[in-house]
């Protein structure tokens, strides 16, 4: 079953179109700094701009936090809201499940089927973000290290402390992983909501919804004691794998509350999933 | 094949099924009929282990429902409520796709399975369009397809020659009726009282949740005691069985008497000339029509119950 989610989300357009969505914005900022060599200056605008101009290789990273606040979360929240709901929606529900798929088998197939869905897309806007980066900004090349020449192989960390390109990757590698499981706790959310509705657009908009919420809330300071348990709270801390040293405290934090919001999503999920009547 | 005992679903304040006690035996084609939100989606959805009951109990191929659906299912092939299928795949995609979700069947022989399915619905020329191009017939065609594909041994067909022309519903009908010949047993739920006369050996009824009426159709259609004449001499016709016409209607007599071969034997004596002579039987239709109610989706004005206990299908038939 998972090996047929798989191929049902490879042969979907909608995964592809999605996907070249979220590569195009990046892309298309590169170009425009390229073009000015107009970056935004250091601590304004989204993390990691200001030094893309100086090493294309990080550029990786910005783009991903180009894409983390609106469009990589909407792009999640519609695959995983589509999950259960779009089966219901196109009748395939009642069909593979008489076929037989057991309910939680099926829940599965199409989590993983998201998880490969979160970790292609923020993996291939990282890819595409290099390459782009790379060509338009130009990147230290990795001899040039070897041969010792370290100052040239450098890039000026958020800290002014030196990195070097296998540091850079470690650190693209850090914030890669993190964005990933920030993104399955929406998952988790809109593949909960999925479950309740039949309408995937609902499911979708339900998880931004949820989203928008905790991102008030974490903004406003009267909430400061719900805001470490909110999703979106340390959204933002895979910033601090660019740092030096590596700040790990909101790291391991965002990583916990991603756990927990995955696990009791999934929970409810199952057990609204497995014991409910599908009527459509 | 199919035994149920005080089957009863309730959706919130709906009663949906009311203590259905189906028998379907091996071999039976068992055709399952009433009125639009009568409740027998419903049934075949717990059936299916779609929808769980809220009492009594559902054998199928002898094993309790839902509890060991994943050994009763591999066996079942199914169309509810119409056929489902991926848009932007090609049928022979979607057929895969289908055929590789749950377990039995191997790879290497699923492409002869989908073509033998293809082939038996009569789809075995398709070509690589996308489902949602297809007419509401061909759809039609590749759900069937997909219930045929593991060679099941129960079919649970919901409204199987839904969208198909005269021609189809034949094909579809003798296409039944080798699978039923080579040991299959079909369960089907249809509104076309004509098509289930034709193919059906057992029917059951439904009205409002309650199975109202569940029997072999033989034994439902025995003759009235009375015969049908068709004459262009009816007048003399008349004239000559004096006494025995409860009534007439231009050339066509209705005549008491049980045997037609004596009162043909007699017209043709007397010189007569006799198109047509058959004993009368009560139709399907009359049956049904005097056994149910009118569909849920006939709303009247009803001024002293608003609400109530009023069955309602699952999503309705529409």
């Amino acid at each position: 079953m998972i090996r047929v989610e798989l191929v049902k989300l490879v042969r979907r357009p909608r995964t592809w179109g999605s996907i070249l969505l979220l590569c195009a914005l990046p892309t298309l900022v590169a170009v425009f700094i390229a073009v000015t060599h107009v970056a935004p200056a250091p601590g304004q605008g989204p993390a990691l701009l200001s030094a893309v101009l100086s090493d294309g290789s990080l550029y990786p990273a910005a783009a991903l936090a180009l894409v983390l606040p609106i469009f990589l979360p909407i792009a999640v929240a519609i695959m995983a809201g589509d999950g259960i709901a779009g089966e219901a929606t196109s009748g395939m529900l009642r069909y593979l499940l008489a076929r037989p798929v057991g309910r939680t088998r099926l829940l599965v197939a199409k989590l993983i089927s998201v998880i490969a869905y979160v970790l292609g897309a923020v993996v291939l806007v990282a890819v595409t973000a290099y390459a782009t980066g790379a060509g338009l900004f130009g990147t230290r090349p990795v001899l040039v290290t070897s041969r010792g020449l370290a100052a040239s192989a450098l890039a000026t960390s958020l800290s002014g402390t030196p990195m070097t390109a296998a540091d850079i990757a470690m650190r693209t590698l850090g914030a890669v992983a993190f964005i990933g499981v920030s993104m399955l706790g929406v998952a988790a959310v809109a593949l909960f909501l999925s479950t309740l509705t039949d309408s995937s657009l609902g499911a979708a908009l339900g998880a931004l919804a949820a989203l928008i919420t905790s991102g008030v809330l974490v903004a406003l300071n009267s909430a400061a004691s719900v805001s470490p348990y909110l999703p979106t709270r340390y959204w933002l801390a895979w910033a601090d794998f660019f740092r030096e040293p590596i700040l790990w405290r909101n790291i391991d934090r965002g990583f916990a509350i991603q756990g927990v919001y995955v696990a009791v999503f999934l929970a409810a999920a199952w057990a609204n999933f497995a014991t409910k009547d599908v009527t459509s | 094949m199919i035994v149920t005992r005080g089957l009863t679903k309730r959706f919130g304040s709906v009663l949906a099924v009311d203590h259905v006690d189906l028998d379907v035996r091996a071999g039976d084609r068992y055709g399952f009929l009433g009125p639009n939100g009568s409740g027998k989606t419903t049934v075949i959805r717990m059936l299916l282990g779609l929808v769980f009951a809220t009492s009594g109990e559902i054998e199928v191929l002898g094993k309790p429902v839902p509890a060991r659906l994943r050994e009763v299912l591999p066996r079942v092939g199914a169309l509810v409520e119409g056929p489902s299928a991926y848009g932007h795949l090609s049928g022979r995609a979607n057929l895969a796709l289908i055929d590789a979700a749950g377990r039995a069947g191997g790879r290497r022989t699923r492409r002869c399975r989908i073509d033998q399915a293809l082939e038996h619905v009569g789809l075995a020329g398709i070509d690589g369009r996308p489902v949602r191009k297809y007419s509401l017939g061909m759809r039609q065609r590749l759900g069937l397809a997909a219930a045929l594909l593991r060679a099941p041994t129960l079919l649970v067909l919901d409204e199987p020659a839904n969208g198909l022309d005269p021609q189809g519903i034949r094909e579809i009908r003798d296409l039944l009726a080798g699978l039923n010949q080579a040991g299959t047993t079909v369960f089907l739920s249809s509104h076309q009282l004509a098509e289930v006369e034709q193919l059906c050996t057992r029917v059951g009824v439904v009205d409002r949740g309650r199975l109202v009426l569940q029997q072999e159709l033989s034994a439902l259609r025995p003759a009235t005691g009375r015969v049908i004449i068709r004459s262009p001499d009816a007048d003399r016709a008349a004239a000559e069985l004096n006494g025995r016409i409860a009534s007439r209607d231009g050339d066509r007599l209705v005549v008491a008497g049980a045997d037609p071969a004596e009162l043909n034997a007699r017209l043709v004596a007397a010189g007569l000339r006799i198109t047509e002579i058959r004993p009368e039987r009560r139709s399907l239709e009359d049956l049904v029509l005097q056994l149910t109610s009118p569909g849920a989706d006939r709303i009247d004005r009803d001024p002293d119950q608003p609400g109530g206990d009023r069955p309602l299908s699952t999503g309705g038939a529409q």
